[in-house]
């Protein structure tokens, strides 16, 4: 594809949002983290060379179980293996300027919402603008995991609780906007939530760990709505 | 092998960082099959769906806050309202909602 529109302020200013959202996730991180027998320092040092609420959360928990090196590199494989899928969806959307350097910089900031934000624009998405992106999102979430795990014990526990709901209504509203313009879109989510509650709520479903839940529901899901409603081309599909 | 944090640290990092990097390094292709472009159109959606469902009913650790968070956050997304509203609004209606004497 041709050279991106999207500058880096662009980038910086549709960051921000999410910035701000992964403060409070990453604070929750962090309180988690001290938990886990990690220091405040070590906690930041994960969440600044990690950059993923999942993957963390779960090691954290392999740490504080005293796990082995392979189980906790095998999870944060299958943990993860979203962002592959999601990097080569991306890959789809990249101008001509985004190199073999400038990717290897760039992967490095592939999450869930900066990949929501970068594969929904019109135009092709380049380097300077995703530098953009990623800005924000870095700094709120070292910085989120630092607060909690500084001063998260004076917060009280009814405030904790609640700011545990942030990053799905985060999810929601990156989803349903989208749904509401696009019937296949809507369908792709409502089969994701079936088979998630599925794999959740009925034995023997229920015994697959949670990362394989979310790999098998969302494969299945958007392999299912691609045969029902294949999208249309290019030209008149919408953003 | 046991681990200790620098240990730790490695064994998340490097495979989260590779798992990221190789795919969106080494793949250069347009796509061009239909079904392949409906699949990479709609997973993103269907892993934000997986990983919100059931959590999301779980989030606060009380199942009528995180309802009632995620009826704001519903009507809200769905009023196309920015994210960071939907956001704050949903963790603002779990916590009044915990404030009430049931």
């Amino acid at each position: 594809m041709n050279s991106s529109p999207y500058r880096y302020r662009q980038g910086l200013k549709e960051g921000i949002p999410v910035g701000l959202a992964y403060l409070s996730v990453s604070f929750g991180f962090g309180i988690t983290a001290l938990a886990s027998g990690f220091s405040a320092i070590q906690a930041i040092l994960i969440s600044m060379t990690n950059l993923t609420s999942a993957g963390q959360v779960a090691g954290a928990a392999i740490f504080a179980a005293a796990g082995t090196f392979l189980e906790l590199v095998l999870t944060q494989i299958v943990i993860n293996a979203r962002y592959a899928l999601m990097g080569i969806t991306l890959t789809q959307k990249l101008s001509s300027e985004c190199t073999t350097g400038h990717r290897l910089l760039m992967s490095f900031g592939l999450t869930d919402e900066i990949f929501a934000l970068a594969v929904s624009k019109p135009e092709p998405v380049g380097p300077a603008y995703f530098y953009g992106l990623m800005t924000t999102p870095y700094i709120g979430w070292a910085l989120g995991t630092a607060l909690g795990a500084y001063a998260g014990q004076l917060l009280p526990e009814q405030i904790r609780a609640a700011l545990g709901i942030l990053i799905y209504a985060m999810f929601l509203s990156i989803m349903l906007p989208v749904a509401k313009k696009s019937f296949g879109v809507l369908l792709t989510i409502l089969f994701a939530i079936a088979f998630s509650c599925a794999f959740h709520f009925i034995p023997p479903l229920s015994a697959v760990p949670e990362g394989y839940v979310i790999i098998l529901s969302s494969l299945l899901s958007a392999a299912l709505v691609s045969f029902i409603r294949p999208v249309k081309e290019e030209a008149d599909r919408e953003a | 092998m046991k681990l200790n944090f620098l240990l730790c640290l490695l064994g998340m990092a490097v495979p989260t960082y590779l798992i990221r990097m190789i795919p969106f390094t080494a793949f250069r292709k347009k796509i061009k099959s239909r079904f392949a472009k409906s699949f990479f159109y709609y997973i993103p959606y269907a892993v934000l769906a997986a990983m919100t469902f059931p959590a999301v009913f779980y989030s606060t650790g009380n199942i009528w806050t995180a309802l009632c968070g995620f009826c704001v956050a519903l009507v809200l997304s769905l009023l196309s309202a920015p994210m960071t509203v939907v956001a704050l609004a949903a963790s603002l209606a779990a916590y009044l909602f915990s404030l009430l004497p049931l």
